[in-house]
């Protein structure tokens, strides 16, 4: 029994285990300030599914020795472009949004092959380096939003003026198409947003599956003793190179779900801060920058999700102000910085 | 005014250790227990350390030993895996360190079974960390201590001091990766031996990877450390160091105590079957070879082979290797022993012909090498040899699934899916027929004890079938009763299969106990082949690098 216990604590660790106690507490404390334990779990519910694949997508890279994916935005942008590409066609539905998808990501695979290249050349320094492969690509989309020769006046500046919105709704095209897939309420307020959920789970299933094959063995060795990987007969380059292409089209997809569950795309300065909700919940998760599991995943999707709905929420009606946002500010940046400190506790 | 308290204080406890030599021991170790959970690792361990004793710590792979020395030290991993029950008294006080730092400033120091040094710092640099010797400059009054500029001649005549009393010859100037093994494990001892207020020492297998002069030299230096006062806990599965140097001989079996006595009244077959706890042979196994041995063709042919691997440089080796013989190769740590086998795997780079099998084997390519069927057995088993995080069957069956598509079970769209259940089978063979002491074949290869961990690495190359084997230290940290077994198993190999097997070992007895031939590598170059049986003074003197053949008789 203390065995079990032991188990479980070491698994888990210890702040995953407090966060979580963290938030029993807030879920104790919401209905006496007047908040409604069924909408916020609905809230989460949707958050974590909107949120989850582009978690997943770190998967590959921190397994391959590459680190956490800071350059996520790459894969962003693809799925921006493909968004915006079959909206440019007037597609709406599930036709619309599976068709975002295949624009996507032959998008991804190019730009994941290039950044490839890239980090292949500065083993080491991966994550500094994907930072600002991340950031610079941002500015140059900021230019290729202006330039790129889209004609639907949906998406283009209103009266005839060049260059895309920076906010585009997607009413009218595929809003919450998965969101609404097979979903159920319970009561007036509480939502089930099963399809997002289910593309989710099938997503972490194929992840699970990959790495059961002979490729996915050769890329968790690369990462995790690349000496052994190349001694045993491991290409680690081309590993490394396929592990960045993976991680940057699931990024791509993520984002289109993305898209669709929070009905506007965002342009322009859009992607800048995408990575770093995503880095924070896999470490929270209790990945660490060589080893991630789905596991950590899901686990840190839904404490990174749940913290950062439900605190805001108490607190503002504790408080009785309105100061959600800020808070919200608040709240998620602080989990990025305590998730980056115990990034360095990893590497140790 | 501290440093004179300093001084005073340590009078007082001088005086005072003097008064007590006779009624405390400087270490007691009492009643240790531990488990990893559940599975009971120590039961109930007791024992003494005098002031300049050496005590010899001998056991079975996964004994215990290691584990032992660990509490002692405070390394982490116990207080993570649940802590442990007992007491240990230094001077007659308990101890509990939570962390390493702690043991060190409380007189103890260890040199661990896997090393704990820095690659790209110097010799000077890795024996001084955090103990640098520093100039005084104005700054330290701004900013404290930690901006003291380092006075680097008083730390290289630190650094020269402590090889010194080691007896190598390491010139303080060379980085760690440039080192060989041997190398590294001295600087290792040097680095605790700088400690000035050093009371306990403990080694852990610290001459696996020697040859016998670099060990000899290194057990002349524990008995100087021993003359100095300090006490010492070796741990060898080199019974006949064990011998050499210990006062008091303690012997672990399955967790417990069996036997507590002097050095004086044991042997060497006495301990040897008391580790095992049934007798043990030393059965030689050199075959006769048959007479069609001798007519067999060449496997292997090596022409001018030069490998830069660092601190092991082969300048020019040729070499024929012939079909099912086992040839071994010997020389002193440095030499480029090593270099020879890591340049046939690609693992450094190297220029020159190698031709296997008649075909020309692409160098520089460790995946070449491996498809054309030779595989590897890594000295370094921690750094190159093991994934340390995964477990014992995915490390077993890594190298044949990503080279010769085994272990896999093919599903619809070419995908090759991991077949778990043939993995099993096959780790649970090995485990069976190597003996590795594990939970079983899901057990993290980080959780095995040193010896078997090398009998993981073993049972990898033997998983990939190969037609050559190339084993480095194939028996690094393998006690004396599996040693025998795993020479077996390959021996076994050698003749069913046919593998040829090149087998690099620092341990003559080794090569002359298995293998057909023996070449000698001196300074990078071949100074001789001799076969298994020639007299020892002949190797001997190849070692040093004296050519039978120019100079029969002079040295
Ligand atoms: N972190 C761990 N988790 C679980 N089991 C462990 C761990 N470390 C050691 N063990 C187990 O404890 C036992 C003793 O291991 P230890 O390393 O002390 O052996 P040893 O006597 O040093 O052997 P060797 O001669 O091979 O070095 C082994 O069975 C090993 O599997
Ligand atoms: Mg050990």
């Amino acid at each position: 029994m203390r065995n079990i216990f032991e188990r479980a604590i070491n698994t888990l660790g210890w702040a995953r285990l407090i966060i979580a106690a963290f938030l029993l507490v807030l879920f104790c404390v919401a209905p006496f300030v007047g908040i409604r334990i069924d909408t916020s779990l609905s809230d989460i519910l949707v958050r974590v599914g909107m949120n989850g694949i582009m978690v997943l997508s770190m998967i590959p890279m921190i397994q391959s020795g590459c680190g956490l994916n800071f350059g996520l935005p790459l894969g962003v942008i693809a799925g921006l472009v493909g968004a915006v590409t079959s909206m440019e066609f007037n597609w709406a539905g599930f036709f619309g949004f599976f068709m975002a998808i295949v624009f996507a990501v032959p998008l991804a695979i190019i730009l994941g092959y290039l950044y490839a290249q890239i980090l292949n050349r500065a083993k080491g320094d991966e994550m500094m380096i994907a930072t600002y492969v991340g950031f610079s690509s941002v500015a140059f989309m900021c230019m290729m939003w202006l330039l790129l020769p889209y004609r639907n006046p949906l998406l283009l500046w209103g009266f005839g003026g060049t260059g895309l919105r920076t906010t585009i709704s997607l009413e009218g095209f595929w809003l919450s198409i998965l969101d609404k897939f097979l979903s159920f309420r319970i009561g007036s307020l509480f939502f089930f947003p099963t399809g997002t959920l289910l593309l989710f789970a099938l997503a972490c299933l194929l992840m699970w599956g990959f790495f059961r094959t002979k490729t996915g063995a050769a890329m968790m060795a690369t990462g995790s003793n690349p000496l052994f990987a190349r001694a045993n007969g491991v290409d680690t380059d081309q590993m490394r190179t396929l592990s960045v292409i993976i991680s940057t089209v699931i990024g791509a997809i993520g984002m289109v779900v993305y898209e669709q569950s929070f009905g506007f795309i965002q342009l322009y300065m859009g992607p800048f801060y995408m990575a770093f909700p995503a880095v924070a919940a896999v470490l929270l998760g209790g990945a660490t920058i060589n080893r991630a599991t789905i596991t950590n995943v899901v686990i840190g999707v839904i404490l990174f999700q749940s913290i950062l709905t439900m605190t805001p929420s108490v607190i503002n009606n504790v408080l009785k102000t309105d100061m959600a946002e800020v808070i919200r500010i608040i709240v998620s940046n602080g989990m990025i910085l305590y998730a980056l400190t115990r990034k360095e506790q990893a590497k140790k | 005014m501290f440093q004179a308290f300093h001084l005073f204080q340590m009078i007082r406890s001088s005086n005072k250790g003097e008064r007590q030599i006779s009624s405390n021991p400087l270490l007691s170790i009492k009643n240790i227990q531990k488990d990893f959970y559940g599975n009971k690792v120590l039961e109930d361990i007791s024992f003494d350390l005098d002031r300049g004793e050496i005590v010899g710590l001998v056991g079975e792979n996964g004994a215990g030993k290691s584990t032992l020395m660990n509490i002692l030290f405070g390394m982490p991993v116990i207080q993570k895996t649940g802590g442990y029950k007992g007491t240990v008294q230094l001077n007659g006080k308990d101890i509990c360190f939570r962390d390493p730092v702690d043991a060190i400033e409380a007189g103890i120091g260890m040199v661990h079974q896997e090393f704990f040094l820095i690659p790209s710092f110097t010799a000077t640099e890795n024996i001084l960390l955090n103990r640098e010797s520093t100039q005084y400059n104005f700054l330290v009054e701004l900013f404290g201590d930690r901006l003291q500029k380092l006075d680097r001649t008083a730390m290289k005549e630190r650094a020269i001091r402590a090889i010194q009393t080691l007896g190598v010859d390491i010139h303080p100037d060379t980085l760690v990766s440039e080192m060989p093994v041997s190398y590294k494990q001295f600087t290792e001892i040097a680095r605790e031996i700088d400690r000035e207020q050093m009371k306990v020492l403990v080694l852990d297998e610290p001459t696996a990877v020697m040859t016998e002069s670099e060990a000899s030299t290194f057990l002349t230096a524990m008995k100087r450390l021993a003359a100095r006062g300090i006490g010492q806990i070796f741990i060898s599965h080199r019974l006949h160091e064990i011998l050499e140097v210990c006062d008091k001989i303690v012997v672990l079996r399955d967790g417990k105590v069996i036997k507590n006595i002097p050095a004086s009244e044991a042997t060497l077959r006495n301990i040897a079957s008391w580790m095992v706890g049934r007798e043990v042979g030393t059965t030689s196994f050199r075959r006769a070879r048959s007479a069609d041995d001798q007519d067999t063709s060449v496997l292997l042919s090596i022409d001018k082979l030069k490998v830069d691997m660092p601190g092991e440089r082969v300048k020019n080796v040729s070499l024929e290797v012939r079909e099912g013989e086992i040839l071994g190769i010997g020389g002193l740590a440095g030499q480029g022993k090593l270099g020879i086998a890591n340049g046939i795997m690609g693992l450094y780079p190297a220029q020159g012909s190698i031709i296997l099998n008649g075909k020309p084997l692409p160098l520089n390519n460790p995946l070449e090498s491996l498809k054309a069927g030779v595989a590897f057995i890594s000295e370094d088993r921690r750094g190159v040899g093991l994934l340390l995080n995964e477990s014992l069957k995915l490390n077993i069956a890594f190298t044949a699934m990503q080279v010769k598509d085994r272990f896999i079970k093919r599903l619809p769209g070419g995908i090759k899916w991991q077949d778990w259940n043939e993995l099993d089978a096959s780790a649970k063979e090995f485990i069976d027929r190597l003996e590795i002491r594990c939970t079983g074949p899901d057990q993290r290869v980080v959780e095995l004890s040193g010896g078997n961990q090398q009998k993981v690495c073993v049972a990898k190359v033997l998983a990939m079938e190969p037609k050559l084997l190339l084993a480095s230290e194939p028996t690094r940290g393998i006690d004396i009763g599996a040693k025998q077994l795993v020479l077996e198993v390959l021996r076994e190999f050698n003749q069913r299969d046919r593998t040829t097997i090149v087998m690099t070992s620092s341990e003559l007895q080794e090569l002359r106990s298995i293998c057909d031939r023996i070449a000698i590598v001196y300074e990078g170059e071949i100074v001789g082949i001799v076969p298994a049986d020639a007299p020892m003074e002949d190797i001997g003197l190849l070692m040093l690098g004296n050519k039978l053949v120019d100079e029969p008789t002079h040295a």
